[in-house]
């Protein structure tokens, strides 16, 4: 049964929120190529920096893939005090501020860190952290928890009556993974891959610090330089739609194995498993997730740490600024709920719905802040909807994650009741109301929370618009670091930490309050 | 029927809504009740920070004028650039303060700035008559580190060395590129094998000036590139003599930080007055313990008492704008080749 | 009168036919071998699956095009009859309005049905307070609100004890006749067959045949459905 869009009159509400991040996202790319007056030749280092990003992303997506398996498989059959502490912290990684998160990677692999402490106490050279080594380390550590979520709810979703059938058949580990496990997993993995993907080839600072220089120029380096360094707009133009062809590309391939959904909200059913007891393999998950733990946890616990110390150093403005934040964060996470469900309702009938929603996380910020200031400019002072676009923008590029959770909510609803609400003439906000809004309500609370965290920490189109007064608590951050306070800034990049988890946890716990679904 | 428990979170996102509706209907309620004319300045974004020289600097100008003084931030120097060469002469900008040596020839190419009428004692190390741009401030780029550390004394002494620096990358910040002027204002034609000596002494080189500073503090490298200015924060602000630069024989590159009138000024009259105020005691002072850079006019009441520990560079090293206009590229691609190894 | 004029429907090696006519206030059983198409033919007809050829006639006017939402039925399933979200009351109220705007007289209409039902009081309940018999109450209570004029029963009592699944079928059969609504119901036992309809129509290789007496069809049962029925 298809999942019925959502209509208002007789306008398709999918349809309408499609167009609109399409506008949002290409209508500023259009506007450099037409203020540009059309594109330009790359030149050769251009051609290194796409060879490079390429390169990096394809190896932190296939690791962050491969290592999430056995991270999920140990989550999904393991039941243990705080597991669901520890799936909400795992999480933390993803939402963190760039230059908060090589810091703290930095206070445990880098040349003063503690692995390098450990290593010269048993008499070894310190390991290296800069060159690729460090770019698929630093990605692994933002992507392995969204990888983790991802393929955790495919497990999840296996119902427990076939594990019983799979006991009862007198099936081993082998049988269960080859009839059970593997055919979820080519349903899952290729679009925690093509996400995963998608959000190394933007990235920039990472990069460019722990690869260890010039080596490591990312195509979003090269539209760096070819805007700030040689003012060449049409080549920036060229370099952010070799991003989206390439997302693109992939997304094709990618699609062409996908058999089923991708991440989900229901994660603290642990399904029982009677394959599971052998001594070797709880040593297995035991290990997994207890390596897993300190890799995730340690860099997130000397950020603490270090951040525990400026605190008391931060300026008041820093209060201003999170109230700012959170006003974003909020308002963001609004607008990404309304695109995501008028989408994801649709997303079924028009399987296209949902490729618009990946252009979020592939489109270069530097060209979508100045293809915005391109447009707006003649109309506002930019300074004045400094806010206001930083809420569009993060809405847009929070929408692809808010969707791979809440497309297949929908699309259990509508398998579950769809033809009894059909029946009963339940359509547009009646539909909307009294069906979907309440049974996905976990998934919405969790996609809610993941936007409005990612919002917090995102700096994505600040420098054009950048609004003196009325600074963000991550552009506050960066100013205390520009001002020698670097103490200070780890504060306040402790206060952005606490908050993003604040505000998702609030949402994900407000999405399973009373929920009887 | 009680249904609305189950919908906390649409009323809790409209509320946020309204809220926003609110705070941006105030935002622009404000900018239409304004009448005392408005001197608007673009500048760079830590310029205006709420530990920056722009509070002070607003202050104080508004004390004097009549008007209303407003900073519009914009990334740092050379976004701030590539903003007006975007916006054009229809740009709302009065005067433009916070471009350098390395951008000026591209901005007076751009034809948007008109000469300025400003007469002043400069401090600077060397002579200054460029008649668009009014220098505010200068510094020194110099490599910084813990004063503990035996430090080099020029760029092959650093390149022998097992030294880890933390430089920046010029193509997205301001002080890179100073340093790629640097070693060809220094080295010339044998920059290149300079950056292959140096190649193994570079830990890795970071987006912006503050990500290079952090990774500096945090022990992952002996020394970074910033200011000879530097350690006088640390001095003055947090009382640690701790930090020191290095002073490398062959001169060090100077960096002039310049501000200019925009032909397309609403209020060119404001915008002299300004420029004016900038060489002025009153702004100048501000300087040395806002932006942590030398005031391009030696003031009454002189420089703090930190800065005189500094580091005082037997030669100031500095390209032409044209000239450092004209090798921009050639020393990136000098840069690229030799780092990509 | 329901009308299902030359229909064809052809998929994946599967082929329905039928070529019926229903008199109002028929209660007619539909019994066949499994996925011979019972539930198929009672989609055609609520909407769900649109036939490759013929017509859905209801009263002379042509409805295979409506959507089921706009089509006289009432429609029960397998299974998630019922929103767990939802209380009783309002999983009955759907069936008035579905934007659940009910005013006074409306909710009395509820009331009654619960009441009639044999749910009076519960209204307040989740359906899964209830047990299976009441739960399948609720749905009938449904049915009975909405008051279209033909019920397509998809064997929703199949989970049911015998006893309780004759109690539900007699309350369908009395509900029915409240209504003067037709009904057609599928289902896997003849004795549900022989217990309220007095006809049936027989799904069997690719056709689904008129309506026979369902005695006579039970009684002499051709071939495909005697090794159904296994005599």
């Amino acid at each position: 049964m298809a999942c019925r869009a959502i209509t208002i009159g007789r306008a398709n509400t999918g349809i309408i929120a499609a167009v609109f991040v399409v506008v949002v996202i290409l209508g500023p790319l259009l506007a450099v190529f037409w203020r540009a007056g059309g594109g330009a030749w790359l030149v050769s280092s251009d051609m290194a920096a796409i060879r490079f990003t390429i390169w990096q992303a394809l190896l932190s997506a296939l690791i962050s893939v491969g290592l999430a398996i056995p991270v999920a498989r140990a989550l999904a059959r393991r039941k243990f005090r705080g597991r669901a502490v520890l799936i909400t912290l795992l999480g933390a990684p993803f939402i963190l501020p760039v230059i908060v998160a090589v810091l703290g990677l930095l206070a445990v692999f880098g040349r003063s860190g503690i692995l390098a402490a450990l290593l010269s106490k048993f008499g070894l050279p310190p390991i290296s952290i800069y060159g690729l080594q460090g770019v698929v380390i630093a990605h692994v550590f933002f992507n392995l928890p969204l990888a983790t979520r991802i393929i955790l709810q495919g497990w999840q979703a296996i119902p427990a009556e076939r594990f019983r059938l799979a006991e009862m058949l007198g099936f081993g580990p082998r049988e269960i993974a080859r009839t059970l496990e593997y055919p979820m997993l080519r349903g899952a993995l290729p679009g925690a891959f093509l996400i995963i993907f998608a959000i190394c080839l933007s990235s920039f600072a990472v990069a460019l610090t722990l690869g260890g220089g010039p080596r490591a120029t990312t195509i979003e380096l090269a539209i760096y330089q070819a805007f700030r360094f040689d003012f060449d707009l049409a080549r920036a133009a060229v370099l952010a739609s070799v991003q989206i062809a390439l997302v693109a590309v992939v997304a094709v391939l990618a699609l062409r194995v996908t058999t089923g959904d991708g991440m989900g909200a229901g994660l603290d059913r642990v399904v029982h498993r009677w394959d599971v007891n052998t001594v070797s393999s709880k040593v297995l998950d035991s290990a997994v997730l207890l390596l897993s733990t300190v890799f995730l946890l340690l860099p997130l616990t000397m950020i603490v740490l270090n951040g525990i110390a400026g605190l008391g150093m931060m300026p008041t403005a820093i209060w201003a600024a999170l109230g700012r934040s959170i006003l974003v964060a909020l308002a963001a996470t609004s607008l990404t709920v309304v695109l995501g469900l008028a989408m994801a309702t649709a997303s079924r009938e028009r399987g296209w719905i949902d490729s618009i929603g990946l252009l979020g996380v592939t489109v270069s910020p530097m060209v979508i802040g100045t293809g915005l200031f391109l447009l707006i400019n003649p109309w506002v002072r930019p300074t004045d909807v400094a806010l206001v676009v930083t809420i569009l923008v993060n809405a847009v590029m929070a929408l692809p994650f808010m969707l791979r959770i809440l497309t297949p909510a929908c699309r259990a609803v509508e398998t579950d009741y769809g033809r009894l609400a059909d029946s009963l003439g339940l359509a547009g906000w009646a539909r909307l109301r009294w069906l979907i809004l309440p049974r996905i309500r976990r998934a919405l609370g969790f996609g809610a929370g993941l936007t409005a965290a990612l919002s917090m920490g995102d700096l994505g189109v600040v420098m054009l618009f950048a609004d003196s007064e009325n600074a963000t608590l991550p552009l506050q951050m960066y100013r205390l670091m520009g001002a020698y306070q670097m103490q200070a800034a780890a504060g306040a990049g402790l206060v952005l930490l606490m908050a993003s988890l604040l505000l998702f946890w609030g949402f994900d716990r407000g999405g399973r309050r009373d929920a009887d679904a | 029927m009680e249904f609305f428990h189950t919908c906390h979170l649409c009323r809790n996102l409209e509320d946020a809504m309204k809220a926003l509706t609110l705070a941006a209907g105030l935002l622009i309620a404000t900018n239409v009740v304004a009448e005392t004319p408005v001197l608007t300045i673009y500048t760079y974004d830590s310029f205006v920070s709420d530990w920056g020289p722009g509070p002070l600097v607003e202050k104080a100008f508004e004390a004097q004028c009549g008007c209303d003084l407003q900073f519009v931030a914009t990334g740092d120097g050379a976004s701030l650039l590539a903003r007006l060469l975007l916006e054009g002469d229809r740009s709302e900008a009065d005067v433009v303060l916070g471009l350098d040596t390395n951008l000026t020839a591209t901005a007076a190419k751009s034809g948007l700035f008109s000469p300025h009428s400003v007469s002043a004692d400069y401090s600077l190390p060397i002579a200054w008559d460029d008649p668009v741009f009014v220098p505010y401030d200068w510094g020194y780029f110099a490599f910084v580190h813990n004063a503990t550390l035996a430090a080099p004394t020029d760029f092959r002494a650093l390149a022998a060395s097992d030294l880890k620096v933390v430089i920046q990358d010029p193509r997205s910040s301001t002080p890179g590129l100073g340093l790629l002027m640097w070693v060809k204002a220094a080295y010339g034609d044998d920059a290149p094998e300079i950056w292959s000596a140096l190649s193994d002494n570079i830990l890795t080189v970071t987006k912006g000036w503050s990500e290079a500073y952090g990774l500096f503090l945090s022990g992952e490298a002996d020394m970074v590139l910033s200011y000879t200015t530097s350690p006088a924060y640390h001095l003055i602000a947090e009382e640690d003599a701790g930090k020191s630069a290095a002073l490398f024989t062959e001169g060090h590159y100077l960096q002039v930080e310049v501000a200019a009138k925009l032909k397309s000024a609403k209020h060119p009259d404001l915008a002299d007055a300004f420029l004016q105020f900038m060489v002025s005691d009153a702004f100048q002072d501000i300087i040395p313990t806002t932006n942590w850079m030398y005031p391009a006019v030696t003031t009454q009441q002189g420089l703090p008492d930190g800065f005189s520990t500094l580091i005082q560079p037997e030669s100031a090293l500095l390209l032409s704008s044209d000239a450092a206009a004209n090798i921009r590229d050639e020393a990136l691609q000098e840069w690229l080749a030799a780092l990509s190894q | 009168m329901l009308t299902l004029e030359n229909l064809e429907l052809r998929q994946d090696g599967f082929a329905l036919t039928a070529d019926i006519t229903l008199e109002n206030r028929d209660i007619v059983a539909v019994i066949g071998p499994s996925g011979a198409g019972k539930s198929t033919l009672l989609n055609i007809v609520a909407g769900f699956t649109s036939p490759d050829a013929g017509k859905v006639i209801w009263d002379g006017v042509d409805i295979t095009a409506n959507r089921p939402a706009k089509r006289p039925i009432a429609m029960l399933f397998q299974d998630n009859n019922l929103f767990g979200h939802l209380t009783v009351g309002q999983n009955v109220a759907l069936g008035v309005r579905p934007d659940m705007r009910l005013n006074s007289a409306q909710k009395d209409r509820v009331e009654q049905a619960l009441k009639r039902v044999g749910l009076a009081d519960m209204g307040a309940r989740k359906p899964a307070q209830l047990s299976g018999g009441q739960q399948s109450r609720v749905a009938l209570a449904r049915v009975l609100v909405q008051r279209k004029p033909l019920m397509l029963l998809d064997e929703p009592f199949a989970a049911l004890g015998p006893a309780l699944r004759h109690e539900m079928l007699d309350l369908v059969a009395e509900l029915a006749g409240e209504i003067g609504a037709t009904v057609l119901l599928v289902s896997h036992d003849p004795a549900d067959a022989r217990r309220i309809a007095k006809r049936t129509i027989l799904v069997a290789q690719g056709m689904a045949y008129p309506p026979q007496d369902t005695a006579d069809l039970l009684d002499n049962p051709p071939e495909a459905l005697a090794a159904y029925l296994g005599t």
